[in-house]
């Protein structure tokens, strides 16, 4: 390894200059008074965490985790996502706090980048968790609340597709008997490969019905009337309850007058355990990247010691930003120019115009630096022309 | 980086023989190609007939973009999906451009002590299948010529795509191992799969219509 260049930075690690951070905060204000709005509280965790706790907690796989020891000679992780910190908080500190706890976070998460450019090992992610209700009502919140950001933070033309756990595992008990095989076809789902999947699932020999059934999943993507396709191809159990759930969501979402902005996929799957119900992901038009993800997990408080249901999502502030386009903001700030025995005339009006949240420079006629672009300013008071 | 808005599809295509025979295909499903599409030597032809763009890329660069969105679907050889290992919908396949990966070498070789080297254009999937055979060799990255490499003893194993096997038998190479058939595939775009899924269905008919005949 060559010396890094002094401009240089580890892989994946950006600087975001003025202009581009203005914009962002404006995003992040939206973003976040939305959240607020539906009452959720910002809570603040540390970077660093045990990498036994959260680190193991975490949706985020494990070679994607930047790891460092502490002087205990513990591996420490720099946090991979919010959801697991504010699990641990939520069975600790929280304890007692009766449920649901509504929290929302805004906040830098750190994931180590193997390939190029457009991929950020550390990004600021907004989100929140909603912890402790199992209900319907809860997971249409939080896909109406995402929503209600993205249309806020002024993304013009996206969608939230929705999938289901339950389903995709109701469905598989039902048609493949052996775990091993459910958990390829899982994997295949997982990497999007379609093409492996219904190979395999023609490896299998399943009977006619239930590979028609498989290959039936793969187009389970579209509105409402999708939810009865997928009823159609389920017998009991599971898959039927992921089924009344989702005519129960697709109910609550009506009434938050969202379902517009929604379509349903039932073939999304997540990885590894870590989502347990409904799940989801926002697109928008003109973007190559999921702009939000969240959905359902029961299972990650447990691994805390406050065994309870759970539902949350994050949006990604710089795909998000992307998305938006551009955002002329300029920066309003005046310019006051004055000759050295004004100086005192100057500061005070400098004073006064900051008094009134204008946002002011001051500077001496004779600064070398004035040579330089006056364009910044929207308004230039200049002491030296009036007296002269 | 932007796509366009509307509903016009772009087609990431690879150049070269895939291109030929999967321009080939989609004419047969009906897509209204101009005659002049096969011969174009631009890198971004639009067939406003179909609705569709196509850009023209280098094999290996196809899911790039269509992972980043550039691109809402491609058509790619299933060696090159191995290799890049790209976040895409692999929808289809499209069963041209039919051969194999495989592992080649002369045709004396024999399994020897220490650390055997293998010469590949796909370190990541020759890597990935020596390991699951529980060998430990050490591959060496090449652009193109792999058969040369076991001639002048840079390695003595190749990884490399064979269809008829005329060039390993040319250059006195034999094939020992099969690592994976490999077909040409319709990859799209995670977002377009969604936000585009009337022109993405669209296609992926087209191409199924025809390709689940034979």
């Amino acid at each position: 390894m060559s010396r890094p260049l002094g401009f240089e930075k580890p892989l994946g690690m950006r600087d975001v200059l003025p202009d581009l951070l203005r914009k962002q905060r404006k995003l992040e204000d939206k973003v976040k008074q939305c959240m607020e709005q539906w009452g959720y509280a910002e809570i603040m965790t540390p970077t660093l965490e045990y990498y036994d706790t959260v680190g193991g907690a975490s949706a985020t796989i494990d070679n994607k985790l930047f790891k460092l020891l502490d002087r205990q000679g513990k591996t420490v992780v720099l946090r991979p996502d919010m959801t697991a910190p504010i699990a641990r908080v939520a069975s600790s500190l929280l304890k007692d706090e009766p449920l649901p706890l509504r929290l929302m976070y805004s906040a830098s998460v750190f994931r180590a980048q193997a390939k190029e450019a457009g991929r950020n090992a550390e990004f600021v992610q907004l989100g929140i968790e909603n912890i402790g209700s199992a209900s319907v009502d809860a997971d249409a919140e939080a896909i109406a609340l995402a929503v209600t950001v993205l249309k806020a933070a002024g993304v013009q033309t996206f969608k939230i597709a929705i999938g289901h756990v339950g389903f995709l595992e109701g469905l598989f008990e039902e048609t493949v008997t052996r775990k091993e095989d459910r958990d390829v076809l899982r994997e295949y789902l997982h990497c999007r490969n379609y093409v492996g999947f219904r190979q395999y699932v023609k490896e299998l020999q399943l009977p006619a019905e239930n590979e028609a059934r498989l290959r039936e999943l793969l187009k389970l993507r579209g509105g409402k009337e999708l939810i009865a396709r997928a009823e159609a191809i389920t017998v009991n159990g599971q898959a039927r309850r992921a089924v009344a759930n989702l005519y129960e969501l697709w109910e609550a979402l009506e009434a938050y007058q969202v379902t517009d902005s929604v379509i349903l996929d039932l073939n999304m799957s997540s990885n590894l355990d870590y989502y347990t119900g409904v799940l989801f992901e926002g697109y928008a038009a003109n973007q190559g990247f999921a702009l939000c993800t969240g959905g359902r997990y029961d299972g990650l408080m447990a691994q805390f010691g406050r065994p309870c249901p759970a539902t949350g999502f994050a949006v990604q502030m710089d795909r998000l930003l992307e998305a938006v386009g551009d955002m002329p903001i300029q920066m309003e700030k005046s310019l006051i120019l004055y000759r050295a025995s004004q100086r005192q005339e100057a500061l005070e009006l400098a004073r006064r115009l900051r008094m009134e949240e204008g946002k002011v420079v001051v500077a001496q006629r004779k600064d070398e630096w004035l040579a330089a672009d006056f364009s910044q300013y929207t308004d230039i008071i200049d002491l030296t022309k009036e007296g002269a | 980086m932007a796509m366009q808005a509307n509903d016009r599809l772009i087609v990431a295509m690879p150049k070269g023989r895939i291109f030929e025979e999967a321009a080939d295909l989609l004419r047969r499903a009906g897509v209204p190609l101009p005659p002049e599409f096969d011969d174009s030597r631009k890198l971004i032809v639009p067939v406003p007939e179909a609705n569709l763009d196509f850009i023209l890329a280098k094999p290996t660069d196809v899911p790039t973009y269509v992972e980043y969105g550039v691109a809402d679907i491609g058509v790619v050889g299933k060696d090159v999906l191995l290799e890049e290992d790209r976040d895409v919908y692999e929808l289809l396949d499209l069963q041209i451009s039919r051969c194999r990966l495989s592992v080649a070498g002369l045709p004396d070789w024999k399994p020897t002590s220490g650390t055997p080297r293998v010469a590949t254009k796909y370190p990541r999937v020759a890597s990935k299948y020596f390991r699951e055979q529980g060998q430990q060799v050490e591959v060496i990255k090449l652009n193109g010529s792999i058969e040369l490499a076991p001639l002048i003893g840079l390695a003595d194993r190749i990884v490399d795509i064979v269809s008829t096997g005329r060039t390993l038998q040319e250059n006195g190479l034999v094939e020992l191992e099969e690592i994976v058939p490999i077909t040409t595939r319709l990859i799209a775009n995670r977002v377009s799969y969604r936000m585009k899924s009337e022109a993405v269905d669209y296609v992926y008919e087209k191409f199924a219509s025809i390709v689940e005949e034979k």
